[in-house]
């Protein structure tokens, strides 16, 4: 591993009783984009600012190439700030200036350029970011995407060395939000600038970073590469990442896959001491991620949600049921044997085949054949974990189906 | 129960002691923050490469925009001496000096005060409250980052041009002023113009228009700081979050301001006489 250009050692940093950072370790490698993602108030716009000198740490060491912030000479302060962009989260436009020139500022005040030169600089900046029509305008009488585009239009106007990010993509909508992050990326790749980026745009982000850090509780709780983060089995790394999923369980009414797999060992745990029962259903839906993928999002989110729905419905809160992969629900019924367990099966075919998402009518324009599987096992002996979910598998049969009216064929 | 009421008085008299010497030392800290403040300010007015475009800008917008309302006022600051003046003098047979006391009293004092606190009250206001909302909104910040001085940037030009506008508009409403009171003596009250200016002629002494003078800059030195740096600092108060943060920093630049000039003008006056 190379040497980081910017490291952070145990940073602690407070304003007045609220402690914001302890202890937080954070390295920055040159010519890399790094995500730092947290829940919003977690210090995330704090670690910045460090980095710039707006803030300075209570305790701990700021290094840049291995040299302390606070032992900077004067001179190696200004190179280093010189050398720095920043982008704020409220964008800090100066409102009493056009446009044009809150981006020729930086040029204006701290370069000898000339005007023409200034003027061809800031109008190429102008047109790269679509900001040809605002030109002479105000702030405060354009938009806040536009505002954000002329915030970093200004932040790239110098050409710096690293571009400190501070949430670029909040407030804009989507199309404006992947062409900033676009931008970034391809500029990124065109000067080698090093980035930090604080952003909430989860997944969107780790497409465009080299590296990730995950500030939680105070401290970095996860850093980085985002293939690094996907192979991360810490719960609070999960959460973040899987953020949408668990907003969709919450909306099927599902538990957490933690909640599962705790139920789940407490169960098995149960077996070996009180030689109780219990029953195990896994549910699938076949080629699910085709159908995500051809049909669309929504109606492969409807499938989960009615398995998800009735399953509540019939277990209330006696049972457990999570997402066990992206085409999998595990269910836990306590107390139950595999009779009971397909009861339950039957009323979710019930309530399922109801709906129209079981009707080959309501895919009008593109239609494809699914079967929804459910496998029981009844557990009365001690077992693995992996053991019971295989055999589940194995015993998984089609318990309702969706198919496609060939003969009216889609419109 | 004596001993205790013996011993709260005891404790109200520390508490009382005890807030005078924190306030003590909070009025002494914060003397000595303005100091600063306006050494670090005024010497970057020297810094290279001048900042002449943003100069012309403010003594455009403390100047040349104070015009009217300066003259305005000088006008009836003059005419209401005039009337005053001479049913005073005239009292005692000497209705021909009221040339001498107007101008007198508007070069020494009325002059620098009220352009001074005219000035306050229409640019030191704005610019505590131009530069309080770019503290609030992180555009000192931004300026911070990109390596631009705020202080340079935004205090110095202030300051400069301050210091070459308040001594024009004292001029200008002393020379209104002196007219004002021709209106209402010699066209209204019928005093012989000759004498009105003659008695002006007499009687003023380039030590009374460079004793004014002097008042002025010092206005403007006063001005300028207290304005900029309750703007500057508005993050700094207790309660100065957002807008609120914003109108308490500018209501302070004002009275602040208004005291000082009064108070400095007593010294000043003091020495000059």
């Amino acid at each position: 591993m190379p040497e980081p250009f910017i490291e952070f050692k145990d940073v602690c940093k407070s304003f007045g009783n609220l402690q914001v950072l302890d202890r937080a370790n954070l390295s920055i490698y040159q010519g890399e984009i790094t995500a730092i993602i947290g829940k919003s108030g977690a210090g995330k716009s704090v670690l910045l600012k460090h980095i710039i000198g707006l803030l300075k740490p209570d305790s701990g060491h700021i290094l840049v190439r291995g040299k302390p912030l606070s032992k900077f000479t004067k001179a190696e302060w200004k190179q280093f700030k010189r050398s720095l962009s920043y982008m704020f989260q409220n964008n800090a436009l100066f409102d009493s200036l056009t446009i044009f020139e809150n981006i020729a500022l930086p040029l204006a005040e701290r370069t000898r350029m000339s005007s023409a030169e200034i003027r061809e600089k800031v109008m190429f900046r102008i047109e790269q970011f679509e900001l040809g029509d605002v030109e002479h305008k105000y702030p405060s009488q354009i938009s806040g995407g536009m505002q954000k585009r002329v915030a970093l239009a200004r932040a790239v106007v110098t050409e710096p060395d690293m571009i400190l990010f501070d949430e670029p993509t909040t407030g804009l909508d989507p199309l404006r939000k992947n062409a900033v992050l676009n931008m970034v990326a391809h500029y990124q790749r065109e000067i080698g600038f090093t980035g930090v980026m604080v952003s909430h745009d989860i997944p969107d982000v780790f497409f465009i970073s080299n590296r990730v850090a995950i500030i939680e509780n105070k401290k970095i709780a996860f850093q980085g590469t985002p293939l690094e983060l996907e192979q991360c089995d810490d719960e609070v790394v999960w959460q973040f990442i899987h953020g949408q999923e668990v907003l969709q369980d919450q909306l099927t009414g599902l538990h957490s896959k933690l909640e599962l797999e705790r139920a789940l060992k407490q169960e098995l745990e149960r077996i070996g001491k009180f030689q109780e029962v219990f029953s195990v259903v896994l549910f699938s839906v076949d080629s699910l991620e085709q159908i995500r993928e051809k049909v669309g999002y929504i109606a492969a989110q409807r499938i989960f949600q009615c398995i998800g729905m009735s399953l509540r419905e019939n277990l209330g809160t006696a049972g457990y049921a999570a997402r066990f992969g992206p085409e999998e629900i595990l269910t836990v019924i306590p107390q139950a044997d595999s009779s009971r367990a397909e009861l339950i099966i039957k009323e979710i075919t019930a309530e399922c085949s109801k709906q129209d998402l079981m009707k080959p009518q309501s895919y009008r324009k593109v239609c494809m054949d699914f079967a929804i599987k459910a496998g029981i096992v009844e557990v009365r002996n001690k077992m693995d974990l992996e053991e019971v979910i295989s055999l589940a598998r194995k015993h998984q049969k089609i318990i309702a189906k969706m198919e496609c009216d060939r003969k009216r064929g889609p419109k | 129960m004596a001993e205790k009421t013996a011993d709260s008085g005891n404790q109200g008299f520390l508490g009382s002691i005890n807030w005078l010497g924190r306030r003590t030392l909070e009025i002494i800290g914060e003397l000595g923050a303005v100091g600063i403040f306006f050494a670090w300010g005024f010497a970057l007015i020297f810094s290279l490469p001048f900042q002449f475009r943003k100069i012309i800008q403010q003594v455009y917008f403390i100047g040349v925009k104070s015009f009217l309302i300066i003259s305005l006022i000088g006008l009836f600051t003059g005419m209401v001496l005039g009337l005053q003046g001479y049913y005073t003098l005239v009292k005692f047979g000497s209705e021909g000096m009221l040339g001498a006391a107007v101008a007198l009293s508007l070069i020494r004092e009325l002059g620098p005060v009220l352009t001074a606190l005219m000035v306050i009250g229409r640019a030191g206001s704005s610019i505590a409250a131009e530069i309080g909302i770019m503290r609030i909104s992180e555009q000192i910040d931004a300026l911070d980052t990109m390596d631009i001085n705020p202080m340079r940037y935004l205090v110095s030009p202030r300051m400069a041009a301050s210091v070459i506008v308040f001594p024009m508009l004292t001029a200008l409403f002393d020379v209104i002023g002196i007219f004002g009171g021709f209106l209402t003596g010699v066209v209204l009250l019928g005093i012989n113009s000759g004498i009105y200016f003659n008695r002006i002629y007499d009687s003023v002494v380039l030590k009374d228009v460079t004793g004014g003078f002097l008042k002025s800059l010092a206005f403007a030195l006063i001005v300028s700081t207290i304005c900029c740096y309750q703007g500057y600092f508005t993050h700094m108060r207790s309660e100065g979050f957002g807008a609120r943060g914003v109108s308490l920093a500018t209501t302070s630049a004002v009275v602040i301001s208004c005291v000082l000039v009064l108070v400095v003008d007593y010294i000043l006056t003091s020495f000059l006489l």
